[in-house]
């Protein structure tokens, strides 16, 4: 593992050599806050920005995203046979993404790159794309990320985590597509390891004890599916919620799509959207048959989904990294963090 | 306003107590600074967790129909929009009159929480409200604000802040605010040229990302199936093309025209800070300078587009 | 990479209306490129995403059976968007089929066992592909008696009377066909709903015996304590669900029983695993 420093008069030239062979994303402020974005040729990251309000999970997982194509001209020898349609899988580089995020998209990558399917969209944007962290120094309130399991410091899934050293960043390169992005960018200035590891050290445990937010997940594993989905408690939980789906669209670990077509002219088109189990479309059968037509039965899914479903079924903890934006965006306060707590302390009398 | 909560518990716990009703509909405290969360107490051991401060910005009447047993009284607290939304749904058959217990709220205000938001450059940890005085804490600062000067934009504009109908008043009506430009905003945008005010609308729905909160939020958007959901026909694509969304604020808008009360639940809810009311309010005035409407004051009358009138000012209609 | 959501194209080589009320159709696809024949090998029990460019796609049963060759089948009930459209489409039309998809029938399992098939109604695709696959001459010999009940409204709503008749005269299949009711003083089968049949005519169980069961709910609910009656343990009893579904590889999240996603890890599960799941179906 090798260390470098990046002078911070020097982080803007270097971004500017990247962008020829990267797209480079970062979070820049608009009218409603600090985003994700693909920032243009003269736009840089804002890397001292707070918690964005959307998650990094678009820069592989776009909210609306074209699959296939087929052209309906009958004329045409190929009619009504739908293609992939051609991407841009140039490398991509997301700058000042939080150590978290990064560790969402691996549970997200459970979801589209597992033993039996790929899902290509997704996994060759994830090989394009080079994830560069910056350490939380003075964590958000809402962020319990270091009891889902990562922290302001986490290195999964990361390329390189850097260090905010006020007028330099520390980085600590830690893959081979880390290492590709450092050099693209000029950044060579290494750093001595053990010096640097110890100071990361130090650094992340400041950052840890600055989390006061919390979630108890020792006990859901072993509870009963069952159990906890016919609790008493999901009346209450559900009573406040208005089934937007905001929740499912700002958290970074949200992966479900709806697949749809669409027409124009003589093409068709399939492409897929970010949907939400928020939704009574997302499971309405075309008979009119809604195995989850109640408001309350959407809540459950969400909740019993990220921290029991995907807690059972992977064994990697909840399907929740702590981020905090769906406590900080939900318009009604629903608090996973209280659901979190509830489902962990019940037990059926 | 804060003066009021015991009043509210006082009364709540009565009700319950003597089976007057099942439950209370009402606000209780947020896990978080300038949050506060709808709930139902259906005991009166609970009444308790029942507050209300000028962050409890949604409107309860969306919650009555979903909570209302199938018989029996359930009591709902009410501020001046929200009592106005309870008409209104009284009036389109959604609930009748005599299954709830109305308690009315008279209302200085909620705040705009982005506007508060954005005086600080860190997060807000605290959030203290004292009448009119509002101490907010960040980890960089402390600061006495007067709310006054950060209510909500729709609460600026009230002119029905005491409840219309109602049971039993938490606290004497407040004074109703007198405006000399009820529709500055609207004006404003309308004097744009096409393109410009074309231009507007783009950038305002720009950053949607179709979570239809605004929608699920609302009173009025009680239907069954929304249009945006049909499938057969689809009205509306579901992704992220402009012309979809546009469609869908345009056409949800219209649909509340002249039911709107400007209760301002679909801009508090909005993730991405849409001002969603650019689009209600151009209606609102259209609703009173061409009917002389405004809706959810009148328990008899049936919203303008809902009725034909032989005096329509309209021509087309005759 | 290989990309699971392209599906093979197909032609439409025949449309025959399956019952009586024209609800259901029963469409005959032919791969445009045979090598795709071969890539779409499946198992009796599966499904696929039929797929019309432009409209969408939709889940739907096989019907045909792995030992029939050079086409694919499936009976579709027009009730959507995409099965309406499919129900206007014509003979040479070109569309898509992806697959197969989900798990099957455990026919491993099966294997010197008795099975009893139980159907009702439409439910009737996956459970016609597997009787095919069973009275195969390759395959018979693999499995112990085979009992058949399947019941619809009338008889113009049975599925496949050819079939059902032609199996019915047979001697190494027992054929329990019977409608709810009927005014054809010629009908010579049963009449009487699903469960009542099973109740007197199913094979009573013994460790050897297994029943699949495929129907609407109503009849799903009343065969089950009919089944437990006649001795069928859960493990025994095995069933295929159905959910709304879109990508029909687990990825897209909608159709989930508890951590069970229908679509990858069903839709064939047993009494026993579904007892296991929350009922969201």
């Amino acid at each position: 593992m090798n260390f470098i420093t990046i002078d911070k008069k020097d982080w803007a030239g270097g971004i500017d050599k990247s962008r020829k062979t990267y797209r480079v994303f970062g979070p820049v402020q608009d009218e409603n806050g600090c985003q994700l974005k693909p920032l243009a040729p003269d736009v840089y990251p804002l890397m001292d920005a707070g918690v964005t309000v959307m998650s990094p999970k678009s820069v592989l997982f776009p909210q609306t995203e074209k699959m296939l194509t087929a052209t309906l001209d009958e004329s045409s020898e190929d009619h009504h046979i739908m293609k992939p349609v051609e991407k841009d899988n140039t490398p991509r580089v997301v700058l000042g993404i939080r150590p978290y995020d990064a560790r969402a998209i691996q549970m997200v990558k459970l979801n589209f790159d597992n033993p039996d399917y790929q899902d290509p969209y997704w996994c060759e944007a994830y090989d394009a794309t080079t994830f560069v962290g910056l350490g939380i120094n003075r964590p958000d309130s809402c962020d319990f990320s270091t009891s889902a399991g990562t922290g302001p410091f986490s290195e999964e899934g990361l390329d390189v985590l850097m260090a905010d050293l006020d007028d330099r960043y520390l980085a600590k390169i830690l893959t081979e597509k880390g290492e590709t992005w450092a050099e693209a960018c000029g950044f060579d200035t290494s750093a001595d390891a053990a010096e640097s590891q110890a100071l990361f050290d130090i650094l992340r445990k400041e950052a840890e004890k600055n989390i006061t937010a919390s979630v108890d997940t020792d006990r859901l594993s072993e509870k009963s599916i069952l159990d906890l989905y016919e609790a008493p408690f999901w009346d209450d939980v559900a009573f406040s919620c208005i089934n937007c789906g905001t929740c499912t669209f700002v958290c970074p670990t949200c992966w479900c799509f709806d697949i749809q077509d669409e027409t124009k002219h003589k093409t068709a088109t399939r492409f897929r959207n970010w949907d939400t189990c928020m939704s009574p479309l997302f499971t309405h059968h075309a008979s009119g048959h809604n195995p989850r037509g109640s408001k309350v039965q959407r809540v459950r899914q969400r909740f019993m989904h990220k921290l029991k479903y995907f807690v059972d079924k992977y064994d990697q903890g909840i399907m929740c990294v702590g981020c905090g934006r769906c406590v900080a965006s939900c318009p009604v306060n629903i608090d996973i963090r209280e659901v979190c707590k509830t489902m962990n302390n019940y037990e059926k009398e | 306003m804060d003066t009021c909560i015991e009043k509210i518990r006082t009364i709540c716990a009565d009700l319950l107590a003597k089976g007057e009703v099942q439950k209370v509909i009402g606000f209780a405290e947020g896990s978080i600074p300038m949050a506060s969360r709808p709930i139902a107490v259906t005991s009166k051991d609970d009444v308790e967790k029942l507050v209300f401060n000028a962050t409890c910005g949604l409107n309860l009447a969306n919650y009555v129909s979903e909570a209302l047993p199938k018989d029996g009284k359930i009591a709902v607290t009410a501020k001046g929009c929200d009592s106005r939304n309870l008409v209104t749904h009284m009036v389109e058959n959604q609930v009748s009159r005599d299954r709830l217990y109305i308690i009315g709220i008279p209302c200085t205000g909620m705040v705009d929480k982005r506007k508060i938001a954005a005086l600080f450059e860190d997060e807000i940890t605290d959030f203290i409200e004292e009448g009119d005085t509002l101490t907010i804490v960040s980890p960089q600062k402390k600061e006495k604000v007067s709310k006054t000067d950060v209510l909500r934009h729709n609460c600026r504009m009230c002119t029905h802040r005491n409840p219309v109908v109602f049971d039993v008043m938490a606290a004497e009506p407040v004074e109703e605010q007198s405006l000399d430009q009820p529709f500055a905003d609207v004006d404003q945008i309308a004097a744009m040229d096409p393109e410009t005010r074309w231009a507007h609308f783009q950038e305002l729905t720009k950053n949607c990302i179709r979570c239809y909160a605004c929608r699920n939020a609302c009173p009025l958007c009680y239907c069954p199936t929304c249009f945006v959901d049909e499938s057969s026909p689809q009205w509306v694509g579901k992704g992220q093309d402009k012309t979809d969304i546009n469609t869908f604020h345009f056409l949800r808008a219209f649909h509340c025209a002249g039911r709107c009360t400007d209760c301002g639940a679909c801009v508090e809810v909005c993730p991405m800070g849409i001002n969603v009311r650019d689009f209600t309010r151009k209606l609102n005035k259209d609703a009173l300078e061409l009917f002389g409407w405004e809706a959810g004051l009148d328990m008899e009358k049936r919203p303008p587009l809902d009725v034909y009138s032989p005096d329509d000012p309209d021509d087309f209609i005759k | 990479m290989e990309n699971p959501y392209v599906p093979y194209p197909v032609r439409i080589d025949d449309i025959e209306v399956a019952t009586e009320d024209k609800s259901l159709k029963t469409f005959t696809f032919v791969f445009q490129n045979p090598a795709d024949e071969e890539k779409f090998a499946y198992k009796a029990g599966q499904f696929a995403e039929l797929s019309i460019p432009g409209v969408g796609e939709i889940p739907i049963g096989i019907a045909s059976s792995p030992v029939e060759k050079g086409f694919v089948k499936f009976t579709v009930f027009r009730t959507g968007m995409v099965t309406s459209h499919l129900h206007n489409m014509k003979k040479g039309d070109i569309m898509g089929i992806r697959g197969p998809l989900g798990n099957w029938y455990p026919w491993e399992k099966l294997e010197n066992k008795n099975v009893v098939i139980i159907g009702g109604g439409f439910a009737f695709t996956t459970l016609r592909s597997s009787i095919v696959y069973m009275l195969d001459p390759a395959n018979r010999s693999r499995f112990k008696n085979i009992d058949v009940i399947y019941g619809a409204r009338s008889p113009g709503m049975l599925l496949y009377r050819e079939k059902l008749f032609d199996w019915e005269k047979r001697d190494d299949i027992n054929m329990h066909i019977t409608v709810d009711s009927t005014d054809d003083p010629d009908w010579k089968y049963h009449t009487g709903f699903v469960p009542q049949i099973v109740e007197k005519n199913a094979p009573v169980a013994d460790e050897d015996t297994y029943a699949i069961v495929c129907g609407p709910p109503i009849m799903i609910k009343f065969t089950q304590p009919a089944l437990t009656q006649l001795g069928y343990q859960d493990h025994q009893v095995i069933m295929s669900l159905e959910n709304k579904m879109k990508c029909g590889i687990g990825m897209c999240g909608r159709c989930n029983i508890g951590k069970e996603l229908v679509c990858k890890d069903g839709p064939v599960f047993t009494l026993e695993q579904i007892n296991q799941t929350p009922k969201e179906y």
